[in-house]
């Protein structure tokens, strides 16, 4: 599978010759694990092992949650009471799901800025990328929709306002948005139609978590230096490389321990602290909560979703230009979908030649600049859309698409890269020593 | 090493924002309160719920219901821990239930649930603790929730110490004020006052020490499974642990023939 060249799996015993004619599951396992990665990955390589964690975690608990669950608007809300209290384990298993999905976006947050970081989204690792951006979108998506099942003030509340962004489309927007719903509003067939894709969408994602990693096992890891691996040989690309299994699996796994840990006692110690109170008071249709604040997770784009009212002359000028078909709202939703699609496009939009970000010390700057604008966004979007809250998203909103649409662009004309070393075996031999006894 | 420690920061500081909890709350200061099942290692005070089941009985329950919870459980390890002979006693002395095989109210039996409000207007306080949130800062990010808790039970106390005294009429209806109400203007009356409950245990009834009890009993039927989840939580935690350590190691020795330099 791999284009780094490496031993293939050769049947030995009678028996194993006999199924690898017949299907070579064996061989496509072992070429899997064995996959020469380069050996200088860095702990921020880790993230990805915890991502497919997170995804079984998700599917087994809530598997099992779902046993006990009711998706009725009657009776949602104290079914999940009834497994809070009444089905052995059922709290655990419930705090394990709903803080296991802030898991998920945290590790895939740390998971995409490290590809952002290191320039994995770069050629040829385009399809890699586009492929992860869509289990992105694919995990938001399932996300709000788990959110909505407890059928409490959020989950209602929040189910209207984001299907209501679907109703911000010019011409179309309020059919689609009543046919996403089942109905004229948040209902009984919105609960039922959401858990069942709530359901589907976790084995769409683990196909294209396959894919993803079907892609960048066909192309090789990136790594630090963004150098590529040497190709030539078998002995050349040994010397780049290490085995999969034992030595990044047994490094992945001890991070993943030591996250989990950490995991287990916030499910322990304080398993409500990043959901929202209001979710324990049940749904009713005639209350609207004072603020509406969806997950954590997704604050970022909701600051931009905000960031844009009908004073700022974007918005203004997009209205006129098209003779009011993008309002305020309308611009909203397009810059929301338009912050991650520019962040899907980057591995076009980035002109550097250089890969890692490590030989680029301009972009250095840019970079972790991105980070703070995205942690800022975040707290943004727990604040009231009020001043001077609304000025400072439109400024970080602004710094978002300048990054992927401008500064990306521009720094990879100007910028003078600092050299990068000629082979990984180099960078690694500079920190950890030359070897002895040469790599088996 | 900076570049570690700056992401690190960038990733505690993403994860506390998602404790920035806007919503709710909107009144005057919470004060924290020092419960007893507080922190990592806390418990429920079983006598301090038993005493907090006595002011539901004979104070809140006149309107408020307990839907959710089953008066078996009252019998719990790690709640208020009554006999079964007690729980019995309890269910049957104080509510009575509506029987569809009868058709006709019977006398409620550890099996049932609590009733559920008995004034409309009332709400249903099986989950009160958990759905408000007393704490919110520094600057709206939560992040005092990481220490003090989320401050469900310490909004209650603070609610039930919080009256002026002051009543206005509206639409037919009297509000009294209280400083920690969203909107300063609360449709229930003061329902404490002091000496109002008598405890067995001679325990001291003034208004204070009542509304620490009835937070501990909310905490609890909010959350009966606190104990179990803690202790999980510990177990657990410190298996991984072990299990860290240990992988740490292995992975250490793996790759010290890579690593000269480090060893």
């Amino acid at each position: 599978m791999s284009g780094i060249p490496h031993d293939h799996y050769e049947p030995k015993t009678g028996a194993e010759k006999w199924l690898h004619k017949r299907l070579p599951i064996v061989g496509l396992l072992y070429d899997t694990l064995m996959i020469p990665t380069p050996k200088n990955l860095n702990w921020w390589w880790i993230w990805g092992i915890v991502l497919a964690f997170c995804l079984v975690l998700q599917i087994v608990t809530g598997i099992v949650l779902a046993m006990h669950y009711t998706p009725h608007v009657d009776q949602a809300f104290a079914s999940i009471e009834h497994i809070m209290r009444n089905v052995n384990g059922g709290h655990f298993l419930r705090y394990m799901h709903m803080n296991g999905a802030s898991l998920f976006f945290f590790a895939v947050y740390i998971h995409i800025f490290r590809g952002l970081y290191y320039g994995s989204y770069k050629a040829p690792r385009e399809v890699t990328w586009i492929v992860g951006m869509l289990i992105f979108v694919l995990m938001m998506a399932t996300g709000f929709m788990g959110y909505v099942l407890p059928w409490g003030q959020m989950s209602f509340w929040g189910a209207t306002v984001i299907t209501g962004l679907f109703g911000a489309i010019p011409f179309i927007g309020e059919g689609l948005q009543t046919w996403l719903l089942g109905g004229p509003a948040v209902d009984n067939a919105t609960l039922n139609r959401f858990f069942s894709l709530h359901y589907l969408l976790p084995f769409v994602i683990a196909a294209l978590v396959i894919v993803h990693i079907w892609a960048f096992h066909t192309t090789g890891n990136n790594n630090p230096t963004g150098v590529d691996v040497r190709k030539g040989s078998k002995e050349e690309a040994k010397k780049d490389t290490l085995p999969f299994w034992p030595y990044f699996v047994i490094k992945d796994l001890f991070a993943l321990a030591l996250i989990l840990m950490i995991f287990w006692a916030v499910v322990g110690f304080m398993p409500n602290y990043l959901g929202h109170p209001d979710n324990y008071i049940e749904a009713n249709p005639l209350v609207t909560p004072a603020h509406i604040v969806p997950e954590w997770y997704f604050l970022p784009f909701y600051a931009i979703l905000r960031a844009f009212t009908s004073e700022v002359w974007v918005v203004q000028w997009a209205s006129a230009l098209t003779g009011g078909i993008i309002d305020a709202k309308f611009f909203g939703v397009l810059a929301m979908f338009g912050a991650i699609i520019v962040m899907a496009l980057v591995p076009w939009l980035d002109t550097s030649r250089v890969r890692s970000g490590r030989y680029r010390p301009m972009f250095k700057w840019w970079f972790w600049l991105l980070c703070i604008d995205f942690v800022v966004l975040m707290w943004l979007g727990a604040m009231p859309a009020e001043e001077p809250y609304a000025t400072w998203s439109l400024i970080a909103s602004a710094y978002w698409f300048g990054y992927f649409l401008v500064i990306l662009p521009i720094l990879g004309v100007i910028e003078k890269p600092l050299p990068a070393p000629a082979t990984i075996e180099e960078d690694f031999e500079a920190h950890y020593g030359k070897a002895e006894t040469p790599a088996e | 090493m900076l570049k570690k420690l700056a992401l690190s920061a960038v990733a505690a500081l993403a994860l506390s924002a998602g404790g920035a909890h806007a919503a709710g709350g909107g009144g005057g200061h919470v004060e924290n309160v020092d419960f007893s099942f507080d922190g990592p290692f806390g418990a429920f005070d079983q006598f301090q719920l038993q005493r907090g089941l006595q002011v539901y009985t004979e104070v809140c329950a006149a309107c408020h219901g307990l839907q959710y919870v089953p008066l078996r459980t009252l019998g719990d390890a790690g709640g208020p821990h009554f006999s079964e002979a007690e729980v019995r006693a309890y269910s049957a002395e104080n509510f009575s239930v509506y029987d569809a095989e009868l058709d006709d109210d019977r006398p409620a039996k550890p099996t049932d649930h609590f009733p559920g409000s008995g004034l409309e207007t009332a709400p249903d306080l099986s989950l009160m603790a958990k759905k408000r949130a007393g704490f919110h800062g520094p600057y709206g990010s939560g992040m005092n929730q990481l220490f003090k808790g989320m401050g469900g039970p310490e909004y209650i106390v603070a609610l039930l110490n919080s009256y002026t005294g002051k009543e206005k009429e509206e639409a037919g209806t009297t509000f009294y004020e209280n400083t920690v109400f969203p909107g300063g203007w609360i449709a229930m009356a003061p329902p404490l006052s002091d000496e109002q409950v008598e405890f067995a245990d001679g325990h001291s009834n003034s208004v204070h020490h009542m509304s620490e009890d009835i937070a501990a009993f909310l905490m609890w039927t909010a959350e009966p499974k606190m104990m179990a989840r803690k202790q999980t939580g510990f177990i657990g935690a410190i298996m991984l642990a072990i299990l860290a350590s240990l992988l740490y190691l292995t992975n250490k020795r793996l790759w010290a023939p890579h690593k000269p330099k480090k060893h």
